[in-house]
């Protein structure tokens, strides 16, 4: 904590500065879940939410492991970079990795071109994120979602409880009141935990900018052969994403400003290529970071249906 | 541009919530907060604008900003709370814009209970309402000192100071004792919002922004006495053994003679652990590892402290109830109260939305503070056992001696326990299930 925390003063005026108060937060809420629950998993999707949650777990429980196992939904369309980042942090940081991909989707040759985003979502994301859950009997699932990142996750507690069938009534929440954390269920319900639901994009990014946290490159902007379709600008790692009509590969100096499936995530044009340029650029954009996630636009409150659904 | 990366050093954070009836504006208010302060993204002002269209409140329906369920937008009501994140070059904000419906009240207290100021809206044609009444209450309840009276569309009374000045006056006696900015405003046109008004020559404060940034709270958690409620035993190989949870006020310092509650037995701070390493002080609301220098019997739910706290199995409290099922004085309820839960009994009816002091006697000793003193150990929720929703919130106003009911009467047998228990359920599983955990507790 030498850093940020306040140096050794006399024991007046003591005040913990805002990123180290939500840190305080986040780790008091993984310790709850941890004490109070039988089996907990975290939900672990490589970006850089996931990032700052994985450090936060190891602080939680340090001098000790972390003491879940890791859950990737993998959609088989995450880009390449971030699966070998995936292995090494789980490798790094000692904690056990389960993956878990709808296979007989896959198998059924799903993917967002042919289904349609809403249905290729709700194969490979929401149905198989509800198997993994079920298949490892798990009571709670922690996940790096924010507040800040969209209006219906505004509305989401700290402790979110889903019905047998995974899915959230956001009319009957909980009331949540001061840091009181209601863990209990009834047979057939679980919860997702969102520690980092008082967070905003900046306070993740200066976070991991203090604390050193490695992040997938694919952040970072550099020269990359990309499709450029209208704002946004396509990678071809699948060779179902093919150039249409008019289109060629160009390469651009460009970075991702949030990670997803490559068919469906959009890169921006950026020379940010480290922490305080991408900061730099953040307060300087108009922009809001899921803009170029198509899956959040195919229909109007489009992120309250997945979530109803049981997508985190 | 609103967002800058030093906010927050010098002011800190303030936490805000909005309070007020139906209609009266909020979500209006707060909409106009994060557009004027260009805390709205341009991609969500464009999908916002696509969606007014449909709608009839000016070009752009700042409430849609809020009302992020689609239910809220149908309706045009806000029925959940809504956190929004801000910052301005002074400090950075978290927002809980609240529901005005008595329905959703308990979504009011949800985002009061954090709140270092709350914004009370009225609407300058109804002046007090009823619910206006209810959530200043709440918020007063919950230790809210620090109110901002936004007297709201000002613009359809023409900004009137008659009209202001009595509805400034009808709220004395609701916020007595409370520091109070009153703000003649029109969120929907911006007067006295983030400037002040010249429609407006009588009021002489800051408009709402400058004063959320200027304000100062009066939230003294490092100069309390320090109270460590243990979350864990880390115990991670044979050697280590630590107590795991955050500071909820005051400090500590390695060598500090600390005792552990209920159990009132005493060690000394040996080391403060965090994964960046030992420090020498620690203080709220930081979350450490704490060892001793030597072993004495501490689990999760017992309180670390050096000045003792109070104990006791009966205690008074101001009681919001929030579930359709009414309390009911015959039933055992789940108390969740700093990291200890214990089945508990109350001896007063309440119905949803009501209010009352009651009298709280719990299966086994709590250890807590009154609320006006400490938040973090004041503070408790009630669960209900059948369905397991959050169904009641509570502000410990004081522990209850024990009459001398335990020289007089003789305690209560275990089985007199187990069947008065059992007689109290509202079906067979439940009362199974309750036999199970009070056996349990008793056990113990």
């Amino acid at each position: 904590m030498s850093t940020l925390a306040t140096s050794p003063t006399p024991a007046t005026g003591l005040q913990l500065d805002h990123l180290r108060a939500l840190e305080a937060e986040s780790i008091q809420i993984m310790r709850e879940v941890v004490a109070e629950f039988e089996r907990p998993v975290m939900l672990y999707s490589i970006g850089k939410d996931s990032s700052v949650l994985l450090r936060l777990a190891q602080k939680a429980f340090y001098p000790g492991p972390i003491p879940f196992p890791l859950l990737h939904v993998d959609t088989t369309y995450k880009f390449r970079e971030m699966i070998e980042f995936r292995d090494r942090m789980a490798k790094e940081v000692g904690a056990r990795l389960i993956v878990h991909t709808n296979q007989e989707a896959i198998a059924d040759g799903t993917q967002p071109f042919k289904v349609g985003t809403q249905r290729c979502c709700g194969l490979l994301k929401t149905k198989s994120l509800l198997d993994g859950l079920a298949a490892g009997n798990f009571d709670a699932a922690i996940g790096g979602a924010r507040r800040d990142e969209e209006r219906s996750r505004a509305k989401e507690r700290v402790f979110s409880v889903r019905d047998p069938n995974g899915q959230w009534d956001p009319k009957r929440q909980r009331p949540e009141l001061w840091h009181l954390l209601n863990s209990r269920l009834k047979p057939g319900e679980s919860i997702r935990v969102f520690p980092l639901s008082n967070w905003t994009e900046i306070d993740v990014w200066q976070y991991i900018h203090v604390e050193n946290i490695p992040i997938v490159p694919l952040y970072f902007a550099k020269e990359r052969e990309v499709i450029v379709r209208g704002l946004s600008l396509v990678v071809q790692e699948q060779p179902f994403v093919v150039t249409m009509p008019g289109e060629k590969l160009q390469s651009v100096k460009c970075r991702m400003r949030s990670l997803g499936c490559s068919p469906c995530t959009g890169a921006i044009r950026s020379d940010a290529d480290t922490v305080p340029k991408i900061i730099e650029e953040l307060i300087a954009t108009r922009q809001s970071e899921r803009q170029l996630r198509i899956i959040d636009h195919d229909q109007d409150g489009s992120m309250e249906l997945k979530k109803r659904e049981g997508y985190f | 541009m609103a967002i800058s990366q030093g906010a927050g050093a010098a002011g800190g954070m303030l936490r805000i919530c909005t309070a007020g009836s139906v209609d009266d504006g909020k979500s209006t208010l707060i909409g106009r907060l994060l557009f004027d302060s260009q805390s709205v993204y341009e991609d969500q002002i464009s999908s916002i604008e696509k969606a007014s269209k449909n709608r009839n409140a000016g070009p752009i329906d700042f409430s849609l900003f809020t009302d992020g369920l689609r239910a809220e937008r149908e309706q045009g009501i806000t029925i959940d709370v809504a956190y929004r994140y801000f910052a301005t070059a002074r400090r950075k904000f978290i927002l809980a814009d609240t529901p005005g419906h008595e329905q959703y009240t308990r979504n009011m207290a949800t985002g009061a209970s954090t709140a270092d100021v709350a914004i009370l809206l009225v609407d300058a044609r109804n002046g007090v309402r009823t619910q206006s009444r209810r959530h200043a209450r709440i918020a007063r309840l919950l230790g809210i000192t620090d109110f901002v009276l936004a007297v709201n569309k000002m613009d359809l009374m023409d900004f009137d100071q008659e009209v202001f000045d009595k509805i400034v006056d009808d709220f004395d006696d609701i916020l007595t004792g409370a520091s109070v900015h009153a703000i003649p405003m029109s969120a929907l046109l911006g007067d006295n919002v983030i400037t002040k008004s010249d429609r407006t020559p009588y009021f002489q404060g800051p408009p709402l922004l400058e004063y959320l940034e200027t304000v100062s709270v009066k939230r003294n958690t490092t100069s309390a006495p320090f109270r460590f409620p243990v979350q864990m035993v880390l115990r991670p190989d044979d050697v280590f053994r630590g107590y795991a949870g955050q500071i909820v006020s005051g400090t500590v310092r390695t060598g500090d003679t600390i005792t552990t509650w209920p159990s009132g037995k005493s060690a000394k701070v040996n080391r403060i652990v965090t994964f960046d390493g030992d420090l020498d002080l620690a203080f709220a609301p930081m979350s450490v590892t704490l060892t001793l220098d030597h072993e004495i019997d501490i689990s999760r739910g017992d309180v670390i402290t050096v000045d003792p706290p109070l104990v006791s199995q009966r205690f008074e409290a101001e009681l919001v109830w929030m579930d359709e099922r009414p309390l009911d004085p015959g039933r055992m309820y789940l108390m969740k109260q700093g990291t200890r839960t214990v089945t508990a009994e109350v001896n007063h009816p309440l119905l949803l939305n009501q209010i009352g002091t009651v009298q709280v006697s719990t299966a086994r000793p709590l250890v807590f503070d009154r609320y006006g003193e400490n938040r973090s150990l004041g503070s408790f929720i009630l669960i209900d056992p059948g369905t397991q929703f959050t169904c009641g919130a509570g502000m410990i106003t004081n522990a209850v001696r024990e009459a001398a009911a335990s020289t007089h009467a003789a305690p209560l047998s275990f089985a007199e326990r187990l069947a008065h228990v059992a007689r109290r359920a509202a079906s067979d599983e439940e009362a199974a299930d309750l036999v199970r955990k009070a056996l349990e507790e008793m056990l113990a």
